[in-house]
């Protein structure tokens, strides 16, 4: 039978324009160092404060521990990080060298041959970059900019990227948001004028093509005073990496009154260390929605945080992840209500399968400023054989006693009674599965535009496909 | 050869022997009924049928139109012509009553049927069992009644048309009136061309205005005792007192 996963094995290290241990000539010293940061910054002619920043990053990133609470990740190693920064700059990966089972993901979830090779990170740069400027063009009547970080950074919009960049996320936050502060490239940056709402949801799709930019992209998004805007980041589709370290960064001020959607699905290849960072803060009477998709990598520590700092400003988090063989999923979201009047809803679905392992986990905060506020945190998972394992770990820290908190977990296997009702329907054994599977994702597939939900539920059947025997 | 011949079949679940040396045998067009108390196995026998693998053959063998199905998975005999309306049909979220029974179909005959014909079928057999529309487009059994699922079941039924179809105790938890309309569904299904039928019950309300060919008392795993439709009218009267002791 055809492999139809989207797995691939590790890295192919002959790739890399350097070789190994012993032979001295080409060796890049251990570790990252402040000359490799400051290549980087000459690279990308970065503005002096951000060459400053990075350095800065970099000491504070020598200081900070690997975090010891989540998923494993011993098998990421820390000295040789240097090798998951260098590629970037010196990848010349050819559509050739991207794993048969990606290309035949690709193919299954009908994606065009040209977007293909954008999301693998390699060719066709031409005809990704004139829909994005397509895209770009029927956007920028409306005031809004949107662009890639280094030309905002680089350009006009400097001062707004200097007083947001990394303040939401600061360096010291953890290491490996001081390692994004250090060599963080690519990624998009937005802005929406006050009181403009968009219709259409802005994509990050054809952005991906920037060669490398899956890596370490930082991602701006400035939402003022009564706008509102969808922003969806990503596709279904594996992003493929030669590289196995993902530390991307999200920042996401909404403004008083304004409104955001964020939308995600992450697919990895199942070689990949997903560390991402990802947070939005709220002024009065904004509110944030996420939706996130979490599908692929080999491990996966991803949080998505809203601190309601404005009062009457409100948060929603719905999220689905889906844990396959060799994969530890640790995924869930963070709330913090500082403001009055301010809620927040969590609503979680969490799939494992062939022993995945799939944590939710979470953590809201009430301070004692936060009068009147109220969370609800409702998660659920499905495991779909014996050997899989599905925890979950809810944290609450309520230091006011006028707030209105609830919770509700569920854990379960797949029934083998439904399977066998939708089998002696002439539904077969895959199918029933996945049909199931799929009526679970449902509330989060249903939260996303069509052309998603639709990717999103392909995405399932793959998953589903030779989970079976 | 008759459309299903039940050889010498033994059934055993979790370790206990359920089933014990089962032989029957319906032919096309034929409605047997399958009766006993609770817990003689008549649902064992059901199960075992359609292919739950909860439900572990040890012996005896399993014929459909001629063919042996013992070893096939319940998808197989559902494409082969077989059917199980459910004592408690599952609740499946995420897909409507309506896609689902268009689902079905198209897993069965292989090619997709114009959606204005299945429309218009689906919604005349919902008439017929007095089921509102609006339940097509809700998730299959989700939320619905106890009388609402078991209407689901015989309108699947109707809509799948299979050869054979095991009513599992269709008519229990139903009130008179629902009772009465899913009787006039299986009626209506006796009127396709060869539709056989094994319905089990323990009660006799669901039979009053089904013609039936053949009678099986399920005792303790086994049939004690067959006869022609009559039979159901005795154990009416009396109960199945007479049998406890063989």
């Amino acid at each position: 039978m055809e492999k139809e996963r989207t797995e691939v094995d590790d890295i192919d290290r002959s790739i890399y324009d350097f070789k190994d241990s012993e032979e001295g000539f080409y060796r890049i010293k251990e570790g990252l160092t402040k000359e490799i940061v400051e290549k980087i910054s000459e690279e990308k002619h970065d503005p002096e404060w951000m060459r400053d920043f990075r350095l800065k990053s970099l000491e504070i990133y020598e200081k900070l521990e690997v975090p010891d609470w989540g998923p494993d990740i011993s098998g990421l190693n820390i000295d040789d990080i240097v090798t998951y920064v260098r590629p970037n700059t010196k990848m010349s990966a050819k559509w050739e060298e991207v794993p048969d089972d990606i290309k035949n993901t690709f193919e299954r979830l009908g994606i065009p041959q040209a977007e293909r090779e954008s999301l693998a990170g390699v060719g066709a740069q031409y005809d990704s970059e004139l829909v994005y400027h397509n895209v770009k063009d029927e956007v920028s009547k409306t005031g809004v900019i949107y662009t890639d970080m280094e030309s905002a950074l680089t350009g006009e919009y400097e001062q707004m990227v200097k007083d947001h960049f990394m303040k939401l996320v600061p360096p010291t936050d953890h290491k490996f948001a001081a390692l994004h502060g250090a060599v963080w490239s690519g990624g998009s940056f937005v802005y929406v004028p006050p009181g403009v709402k968009l219709d259409i949801p802005l994509q990050s799709y054809f952005r991906l093509n920037a060669a490398g930019a899956g890596q370490f992209e930082h991602t701006l998004i400035i939402v003022s005073e009564g706008a509102d805007l969808h922003f969806i980041e990503g596709c279904s589709a594996p992003k493929y990496n030669v590289a196995n370290l993902h530390a991307g960064c999200v920042e996401l001020y909404v403004g008083k009154n304004a409104r955001l959607r964020y939308s995600t699905i992450e697919n990895w290849s199942k070689n990949m260390y997903n560390l991402n960072t990802k947070r939005a803060i709220c002024e009065e009477g904004a509110s944030i929605e996420w939706i996130s998709g979490s599908f692929g990598s080999h491990v996966s520590y991803l949080y998505p945080s809203s601190i309601l700092k404005g009062n009457d400003s409100h948060a929603e988090f719905t999220g689905i992840t889906f844990a396959g063989r060799g994969q530890n999923l640790d995924t869930g979201a963070k709330m913090v209500h500082i403001g009055r009047d301010t809620s927040s809803f969590i609503n979680t679905k969490s799939i494992s399968k062939d022993g995945g392992i799939s944590t939710y986990r979470s953590s809201v905060t009430v301070m004692p400023t936060a009068e009147n506020a109220k969370a609800s945190v409702s998660c659920a998972s499905l495991m779909l054989d014996d050997i899989s394992r599905s925890d979950t770990v809810p944290a609450m820290d309520i230091r006011t006693d006028k707030a209105d908190i609830g919770h509700e977990a569920k854990i379960g296997r797949i029934s083998d009674d439904a399977v066998f009702y939708l089998m002696s329907r002439g539904i077969d054994e895959e199918d029933a599965k996945a049909m199931i599977v799929s009526g679970f994702a449902d509330p989060v597939s249903k939260e996303l535009p069509l052309e998603y939900a639709v990717e999103m539920n392909n995405l399932i059947r793959l998953e589903m496909k030779g989970a079976i025997g | 050869m008759a459309l299903l011949e039940i050889k010498n079949l033994c059934v055993r679940v979790d370790g206990n022997d359920i089933l014990d040396n089962i032989n029957l045998s319906i032919g096309r067009g034929e409605t047997h009924v399958l009766m006993g108390p609770n817990g003689a196995g008549k649902s064992t026998l059901g199960n075992a049928l359609m292919g739950n693998p909860v439900y572990d053959i040890t012996s005896g063998n399993i014929f459909f139109n001629g063919l042996d199905i013992k070893e096939e998975s319940p998808d197989k005999r559902a494409k082969a012509g077989m059917f199980m309306s459910f004592q408690n049909p599952l609740e499946v979220p995420g897909i409507s009553l309506s896609s689902f029974i268009r689902n079905a179909i198209t897993q069965q005959t292989g090619e997709k049927i114009k959606f204005s014909q299945y429309r218009q079928d689906l919604g005349s057999n919902m008439e017929l069992l007095n089921f509102d529309r609006s339940y097509k487009d809700r998730d299959l059994n989700v939320g619905f009644s106890g009388g609402e699922k078991k209407k689901a079941e015989i309108l699947q039924l109707l809509m799948l048309k299979p050869k054979f179809a095991i009513l599992d105790e269709t008519d229990s938890g139903l009130d008179v009136d629902a009772v009465r309309t899913v009787s006039e569904g299986i009626r209506e299904y006796q009127k396709f061309e060869d539709g056989a039928l094994l319905i089990i019950t323990h009660a006799t309300k669901i039979l009053e205005s089904l013609h039936v060919d053949k009678t099986h008392i399920l005792v303790k795993g086994r049939i004690v005792e067959s006869g022609d439709g009559t039979l159901v009218e005795e154990i009416n009267k009396n109960g199945f007192e007479k049998y406890q002791d063989m």
